[in-house]
């Protein structure tokens, strides 16, 4: 499959070779569009979106105390390993506060699965979630983490965590960080669609 | 299209659009090639945009200041687009020809009731859609399928060979999709460059939207002229009967507008103008234009549709590559089997989704499905690696028999914020349909089983209709304004054109006489190029 990156069309780092016989006009459209979507790109990170500044971001709908929690809680969901960052290192938090603005029913979960994991946790360790010790920390998670498994008494917790895991999940494999990780390539021209390469034709048997 | 071929013949033209501007070929509209995360919301709805931030399609199932109502019990949803180009900005671009049978139904199985023309009568304009806009697909010779004019289908992805090689196991018909993207030049557009998101409106013109490939051609005849946010109130009609042009609110002013002119064609959506019909009141029309008959609003139906997806453990791991492609399926399976052998009267046809699509808001939602049940940290982590891509779903689009308990009406009592009184929904399925969505159900959960798969849901009971989606929720509304070969009973005769109204024509869904199996798009802009042809041959002839 002969594919070319927006990056490539745009740096002109690509040089189609004549065999392929492409037609002309679909290079230089395709170069013509990846241009524009590259300017409008440039135009509104000119306008003035802020440079990145981790520390320095408050969040507008978490208390500072949910903050804390939330922020520990989605590198519970997806811890940085061999291959790539954690969903902090992803903005995660970032991004839920910022869903949490647009579609503002769903703080109502939210907000309600925090409350319960921090009475769960005083319940259990007479302490919030932050001061629990690693330990009880997955105490009360792996109570509520396995829907199959879960007691029927730990049913908040579990619809909560079944939310707020498939949030951390959304946020972290749409960031660059994400994409890259699942080693997803599409998304860009291709000048000539080949179908299922031969490699993955084999290892499927088909 | 009749925009498109009255300006190109010559004529002047008004369009009316109730929404605003749009331009795919523009950054300033267009999404294409945006990434996830070059957006905060990472694709997710927005009021405007129901299926997606980067939907091209702007409307939905509720437009503020738009209501319309249902009758008690009546589950209907009511897509409506509001924007140049409409709903043809909102589909999977499946292109199917209805075939010989589905124009004489009642013939062959006495249920509804025939068209007034035939496929023969069709397919020469069939062939021109062909070659106007362009449509990919591979020749195949099946009875009811007619083939069209195709360029090359690309090739399957990587779980469509697999749902291939299982339908050939089981008998069912699989063959390539035929989808109006094109796939080599085609009148000055690029084929596709296959980024798989056709939706966000493609910015080289590679698949159709009416916008760039219908109105900007008409538009550079400099014989239309656009006025979008237009919404119609009524089709005026003079002393004599005959319609003499379009009143509309400006939307921007919530002015009352008119608009004069010698021939009117609706082309506002099935059920959108049959509202503007039925509002036409006048001492010569007191039921309404084109509705001596009564018939307009009736016969309304919409395509049957049920969704199952399973996991496939053979596809876990599955080698990373570039698996987008165009936007949509590359595979089909047109209806196989003989409904004088089954509970249901009509066929449906099935289309396949899965793959290793851009990851997107709700990624893989619901991971506590997969064999783990859950888990959170390392391994939580290699789920969603290991299992991208796993997932093959089903979804079924069948033929609805029109019933008598069916329809859309002028609702008494509500209006929409201009004051034009809005629609209201009658809906029923019958056993027609529930026994075709069982046997969708049965036929997905097999194929999915012959795939070594697990469903993730349970086959719905009778009482949850097997799973049927909502009437509307397919948005192929059909066949309220519908043609036919007496005045009696139709309101349009076989050229489209109003039996009480000579100067009135509609081109949409609305004089469909029943649904078939595939999907509207094709018929309706045959039947429009058609019904074009009979206003240019008749307005030269001096007739009209």
């Amino acid at each position: 499959m002969t594919d070319i990156t927006r990056r490539e069309l745009m740096a002109g780092l690509v040089a189609v070779p004549a065999a392929l016989a492409i037609p002309q006009d679909t290079i230089q459209r395709a170069t013509e569009h990846a241009h524009a979507v590259h300017e409008s790109e440039a135009q509104a990170a000119a306008q003035g979106t802020p440079a990145p500044q981790p520390a320095a971001y408050v969040p507008q709908n978490f208390t500072p105390d949910e903050w804390r929690l939330v922020r520990l809680l989605v590198n519970y969901v997806i811890p940085r390993d061999a291959r790539s960052g954690s969903a902090t290192d992803a903005r995660v938090p970032e991004f839920m506060d910022f869903i949490m603005g647009e579609f503002r029913n769903s703080q109502t979960w939210m907000k309600n699965g925090l409350t319960w994991m921090n009475a769960e946790c005083r319940r259990r360790y007479a302490k919030g979630f932050v001061s629990c010790s690693e330990e009880e920390r997955r105490a009360v998670l792996d109570a509520i983490a396995y829907p199959k498994k879960a007691r029927a008494e730990d049913k908040p917790g579990v619809d909560f965590f079944n939310n707020f895991r498939n949030l951390t999940a959304s946020g972290f494999w749409t960031s660059r960080i994400g994409v890259a990780d699942l080693g997803y390539t599409g998304n860009r021209p291709v000048m000539n669609w080949e179908g299922t390469p031969a490699n993955v034709q084999r290892w499927l048997g088909i | 299209m009749a925009a498109y071929e009255l300006t190109k013949a010559g004529a002047r033209v008004v369009l009316l659009e109730a929404g605003g501007h749009w331009d795919n070929t523009s950054a300033q509209y267009s999404a294409m090639l945006k990434m996830p995360y070059d957006s905060p919301r990472r694709g997710s709805s927005t009021p405007e945009r129901p299926f997606g931030e980067w939907d091209a399609c702007i409307g939905g199932w509720q437009i503020p200041g738009e209501p319309y109502t249902k009758a008690e019990g009546t589950k209907f949803d009511w897509w409506r687009a509001r924007m140049l180009g409409g709903r043809t900005n909102h589909w999977g671009r499946i292109s199917l020809r209805f075939g010989p049978d589905d124009f004489r139904r009642k013939s062959l199985d006495g249920l509804g009731d025939d068209w007034p023309i035939t496929y023969n009568d069709l397919k020469p304009w069939y062939d021109e859609v062909d070659k106007l806009i362009g449509i990919f697909g591979s020749i195949e010779g099946l009875p009811n399928e007619p083939d069209g004019l195709f360029h090359d289908a690309p090739a399957p992805r990587y779980y469509e060979r697999l749902v291939k090689q299982t339908c050939d196991r089981m008998n069912i018909t699989c063959i390539p999709a035929r989808l109006s993207i094109i796939t080599k030049p085609l009148n000055g557009r690029a084929p596709c460059h296959y980024c798989g998101q056709c939706n966000r409106g493609c910015m080289t013109n590679s698949n159709f939207s009416s916008t760039n490939v219908l109105i900007t051609p008409a538009l550079r005849t400099g014989r239309l002229r656009l006025i979008t946010n237009a919404m119609a109130r009524e089709v005026t009609t003079g002393e004599d009967g005959r319609a003499t042009g379009v009143s509309y609110i400006d939307k921007n002013t919530g002015e009352d507008r008119h608009v004069r002119a010698k021939i009117v064609v609706l082309a506002a959506s099935s059920c959108e103008s049959s509202r503007i019909l039925l509002n036409s009141k006048s001492s010569r029309h007191p039921q309404g234009l084109a509705n001596s008959s009564g018939v307009v609003g009736k016969y309304l139906t919409d395509t049957t549709g049920t969704d199952v997806a399973g996991f496939i453990p053979r596809l876990v791991n599955v080698p990373r590559h570039n698996a987008d492609g165009v936007g949509g399926n590359h595979i089909m399976m047109p209806w196989w089997l003989d409904n004088r052998t089954l509970d249901f009267p009509r066929g449906y046809h099935i289309e396949v989704w899965g793959g290793l699509g851009m990851p997107s808001y709700g990624f893989m939602g619901g991971i506590q499905a997969y064999p783990e049940g859950g888990g959170y940290g390392p391994d939580l982590k290699q789920q969603y690696r290991k299992y991208w891509g796993a997932t093959v779903g089903f979804s079924g689009r069948g033929e609805m028999v029109a019933n008598d308990k069916t329809f859309c009406e002028l609702d008494p009592t509500v209006t929409d914020r201009w004051g034009i009184p809005v629609l209201k929904f009658h809906f029923e399925w019958r056993d027609s349909e529930y026994n075709q969505v069982k046997h969708m159900q049965e036929t997905f959960r097999n194929l999915i089983a012959e795939m070594g798969g697990e469903v993730w849901s349970p086959m719905p009971t009778r009482e949850q209709g097997y799973g049927i989606a909502n009437g509307g929720a397919i948005i192929h509304e059909l066949g309220t304004a519908r043609m036919g070969a007496s005045e009696r009973d139709s309101a349009l005769n076989n050229n489209c054109q109003a039996w009480d109204c000579d100067n009135v024509f509609l081109a949409d869904g609305g004089p469909f006489v029943s649904q078939a199996d595939k999907n509207p798009t094709w018929t309706i802009l045959a039947l429009s190029m058609r019904t074009s042809a009979y206003i240019i041959e008749q307005r030269k002839a001096g007739r009209l």
